[in-house]
């Protein structure tokens, strides 16, 4: 096959990189909603029909947005195999938590309702709870560990290796940016969700909903602020120590990186970027302030803006780092030496460039049969509610 | 250290795989046969079809949702526990993963809610496409999982790259089409169907043996038995074995299920019986059907099948030509863009058995240091433990051909005695129900076990290929797995059962008026949307 060298080796690297950029805001909007709500589902709903209202917002659709997370690792696989590598190994304890707190969601939302007594119920609201609030405080602490930097290292031969033993590594990760960096992707993900809930639900669901999240909106923009604040002036960056030649092979070692300098050099370099936190900031508390004057699909769609603005925040002030280790900054992931190979990349992106079009209109349809509010009317018209 | 936690890492991917693979046939198989149901509903517009189609539904749904929650360790554990594996091989492997994710995993979970919420929002007609929309997607699923893991047993299109010390990808045809892969598809998703069928076959038996909801259950056995009779013929005829040539992997493989240590004159022997002693090399007590192996194994009366001592020596020649490889890497290495076009040049002529001269990492630092012993001893690890290949191969034959005669035997009395059955066989049937996981575990142990002491064969040992983590770290994610697991399977059983003991939810009367209505509310002009 010669096709692939229509696109050059460095274009699709950028092109991979952005893609990367869209899967996990993919994951973050579509996924994302689902994880507000389960993690909003003790506090917006005191009695078992709030709950089940709440539920059945999402009840139809959390398969389908789920995939967006399952894409998104098969993609990071596919795509930066030795992020996949270096990323779901370092972060091993971490990552079992999120996939534990994932096995759950699932089987919360199918077999909640399966019995009726309120223990069995009480047991998968507590499952849903962590279902959706673990994975959501996590991903924000592996997006505030990767800024920092994280502590693997590659031999020669390109084998990964870990400092420390499981648990310390575990509390390695839980340091004070990263969990500040929880802070916001959790706030983020619970405002998300409560705009789901104002718009989606009826009554008094969606009126809790609207003054949880009108609040979390302002914790996340003040966490995002302030984690913003710490990282330009309290956190070394990490820059190429050499010419780069962006066609170069995905070998980790073949060039020198060190760490240094400041992450704010990407703003002045490219000022353009200052877009990205701008909107970050500016969506969220508009998110906020739609939520308390009591709108619904207005506030969603802030939210959505808001979480598109913070992560590619953080994906563009990196570039083109992507996963820079603490231990061995010669060892860091970038979009120049951690992508497949041109034509993975090439082939990979034929399948998104006519799959993910697919997806999107049949998505869009099934949003569309679903239209309308959840209430209590729909639970008791509705014989296959969950 | 180093094995113990290849030993733990290789552990958790069995316990999580073979978790996975309790949820996933079901689903494969009643996907279809409910989407099937529910066209003859739409086609006849009998209630009873659409009672079935929503009484199947609700156990697909219980399956369902465990197959889902387990996938997520599957599509994750990669690059947690097998993390040198993700790096050199990822640039081919993970392409078919991520495929499945955007063709066929979409498909099949956007609907799936749809499917269950929709019932009143949808005309019949949509609703029916949604459910085959469901069908399509989990078996293009597997497909996509095959050609991974097809390529895992026979790795084409793929070749070493030194400047990034990975296998990199040559062709994506060659991948796509690769005939171990094309064979493991159709043997998994037939096996997936036997399975479905056996399963609504015995769930009916225990209705007509307790006499309710006979209507539902004669029907379901006359579709189960006539898919599931194609389904198991399709497994056996079709069966994996077509991909055993491929590789020397895979002739050993072959090999070591039949307890075959030396080449036979073709047409080789069938062992039926037989106490194969690995430490002896040798089978003892063996009861033979002459020729039988050769025509399974080879399709022909003339071509030999290799036995284990011959392999052992190809294994022993390909070491030597990967030492070769190996040497030429580290300079190649150590030089880089540098390096001399002959040192390229040889690398490039034994590049394919670099991976056998890895093998001897096992037992030195330094490959090219190896002594003849150890690489004898290399060469000989190369052979899976031919006792457990042995036996759980006979125990999936075997089962197979139960399955098939259960499966005659109710086409038969479905199609030409009015499908009227026997009580022996319906008790026979329900006791039956486990019997293809059975077969569908023994097979993936077949399939995997003796795919050692590879992750790729040839390419990658498995000891390699893991993680260097700590052995806490390995011990407290198999043990959080196998409970959260193990209690969400028994949550599953039971919520089956009682699912099956609480019968159809509506009668068919029941159904009739809710068509009736159904169909009054989409002609009326303020209907919903539907199509």
């Amino acid at each position: 096959m010669i096709l692939h060298e229509l696109l050059s080796y460095d274009t699709l690297r950028v092109i991979w990189w952005v893609l990367l950029g869209v899967l996990l805001i993919g994951v973050a909007l579509a996924d994302g909603f689902d994880m507000g709500v389960a993690a909003l589902l003790p506090f917006v709903g005191k009695t078992d029909e709030e709950r089940r209202i709440a539920i059945n917002t999402i009840g139809p659709v959390w398969e389908g947005n789920q995939v967006w997370l399952i894409l998104g690792g098969g993609a990071i696989f596919a795509a930066w195999p030795p992020l996949y590598a270096v990323s779901f190994s370092g972060f091993y304890l971490a990552m079992f938590l999120v996939l534990a707190a994932l096995i759950l969601r699932p089987v919360g939302f199918k077999y909640r309702n399966k019995r009726p007594d309120a223990a069995w119920r009480s047991r998968w609201d507590w499952a849903l709870f962590i279902g959706g609030g673990v994975p959501a405080l996590i991903f924000g602490v592996a997006v505030g560990n990767a800024l920092q930097g994280v502590p693997f290292g590659l031999t020669d031969t390109l084998v990964p290796v870990y400092e420390g033993n499981a648990i310390l590594k575990l509390l390695g990760l839980l340091n004070p940016f990263a969990l500040l960096a929880g802070v916001v992707s959790a706030a983020m993900l619970v405002t998300h969700g409560a705009a789901w809930l104002s718009f989606k639900a009826e009554g008094k669901v969606a009126g809790r909903a609207r003054s949880i999240g009108s609040v979390s909106g302002l914790v996340a923009v003040a966490a995002f602020v302030l984690a913003g604040l710490w990282l330009a002036y309290g956190i070394p960056a990490y820059h190429y120590a050499a010419e780069v030649p962006a066609n170069g092979p995905s070998n980790p070692l073949w060039l020198p990186m060190e760490r240094g300098g400041s992450w704010l050099e990407a703003y002045a370099v490219r000022p353009w970027i200052v877009v990205a936190p701008v909107m970050g900031i500016l969506g969220i508390a508009l998110a906020s302030l739609i939520l308390r004057k009591g709108g619904g699909g207005w506030a969603l769609l802030a939210s959505k803006l808001g979480i598109f603005g913070v992560i590619s925040t953080v994906g563009l002030t990196m570039f083109p780092f992507i996963l820079p280790s603490s231990v061995q900054p010669g060892a860091s992931l970038t979009v120049w030496n951690a992508s497949s190979s041109h034509q993975t990349l090439f082939i990979m992106l034929v399948c998104t460039v006519i799959f993910l079009p697919i997806v999107l209109a049949y998505t869009a349809w099934v949003y569309r049969v679903l239209w309308g509010k959840v209430g209590a009317e729909e639970l008791r018209s509705n014989p296959n509610a969950y | 250290m180093e094995l113990d936690i290849a030993d733990l890492s290789r552990l958790q991917f069995a316990a999580t795989a073979m978790y996975h693979f309790l949820f996933v046939p079901l689903t494969l198989g009643l996907s279809i046969l409910v989407a099937t149901m529910e066209t003859v509903y739409v086609m006849t517009r009998r209630p009873v079809w659409r009672q079935m189609t929503k009484f199947w539904g609700t156990l697909f749904g219980i399956n369902f949702v465990l197959g889902v929650s387990t996938g997520l360790t599957m599509e994750f554990q990669f690059g947690m526990n097998w993390s040198y594996y993700s790096h050199y091989v990822g640039d081919i492997f993970g392409a078919p993963l991520a495929i499945e994710g955007l063709m066929a995993f979409f498909l099949e979970a956007s609907f799936v809610g749809l499917w269950f919420f929709g019932w009143e929002k949808l005309s019949p007609r949509a609703h029916m496409i949604v459910g085959w929309c469901v069908a399509i997607g989990s078996n293009f699923s597997a497909l996509w999982i095959l050609i991974a893991n097809g390529w895992m047993q026979n790795p084409v299109g793929a070749v070493f790259n030194p400047d990034t010390m990975r296998m990199e990808l040559s062709s994506f045809y060659d991948v796509l089409f690769n005939p171990v892969a094309q064979a493991k598809f159709v043997h998994t998703v037939s096996a997936g169907y036997v399975t479905a069928s056996l399963f609504v076959i015995g769930v009916s038996a225990w209705y007509l043996l307790r006499g309710h909801h006979i209507e539902l259950a004669r029907r379901s056995i006359a579709v189960a038995s006539a898919f599931g009779l194609a389904s198991c013929l399709s497994v056996i005829l079709l069966g994996d074995e077509s991909g055993y040539e491929a590789t020397l992997n895979q002739r050993m493989k072959l090999a070591t299920m039949e307890a075959m240590w030396e080449t036979e004159k073709a047409p080789a022997a069938f062992t039926l019986f037989g106490i194969p002693d690995t430490e002896a090399r040798e089978t003892h007590y063996a009861v033979q059907i002459p020729g039988l192996m050769g025509l399974i194994g080879t399709r022909s009366l003339t071509r030999e099948i290799p036995g284990i001592f011959d392999l052992v020596g190809q294994a022993e020649a390909r070491i030597r030509s990967g030492l070769i490889a190996w040497e030429a890497l580290q300079v190649i290495r150590a030089e880089r863009a540098n390096a001399p076009a002959e040192v390229r040049a040889t690398f490039e002529a034994h590049g394919a058995d670099l991976g056998y001269a890895m093998l001897l990492l096992r037992y030195v630092e330094d490959p090219t240091k190896a002594t003849d012993d150890q690489i004898q001893k290399a060469a000989w690890d190369t052979v899976p433990n031919v006792g457990p290949m042995f036996w759980t191969f006979r125990f999936m034959v075997g089962a197979a051909f139960v399955m098939l005669g259960m499966l005659v035997f109710a086409f038969w009395r479905t199609s030409f005695r009015g499908g009227s059955y026997p009580r022996w066989f319906l008790r026979l049937a329900v006791v039956a129900i486990p019997l293809p996981w059975l077969a569908a575990e023994t097979g993936w142990f077949v399939a995997e076990y003796g795919r050692q002491p590879w992750t790729v064969d040839g390419l990658l040992p498995t000891a390699m290929s893991v993680s260097r983590l700590s052995a806490l770290d390995l011990a407290l994610t198999l043990a959080g797995f196998v409970t959260l697991y193990t209690v969400l399977l028994v949550i599953e059983m039971r919520l089956m059962l009682a699912a099956i003991r609480k019968g159809p939810v509506l009668d068919v009367a029941l159904t009739e008026d809710w068509r009736v209505a159904h169909e009054a509310r989409l002609a009326s002009p303020n209907a919903q949307p539907a199509e």
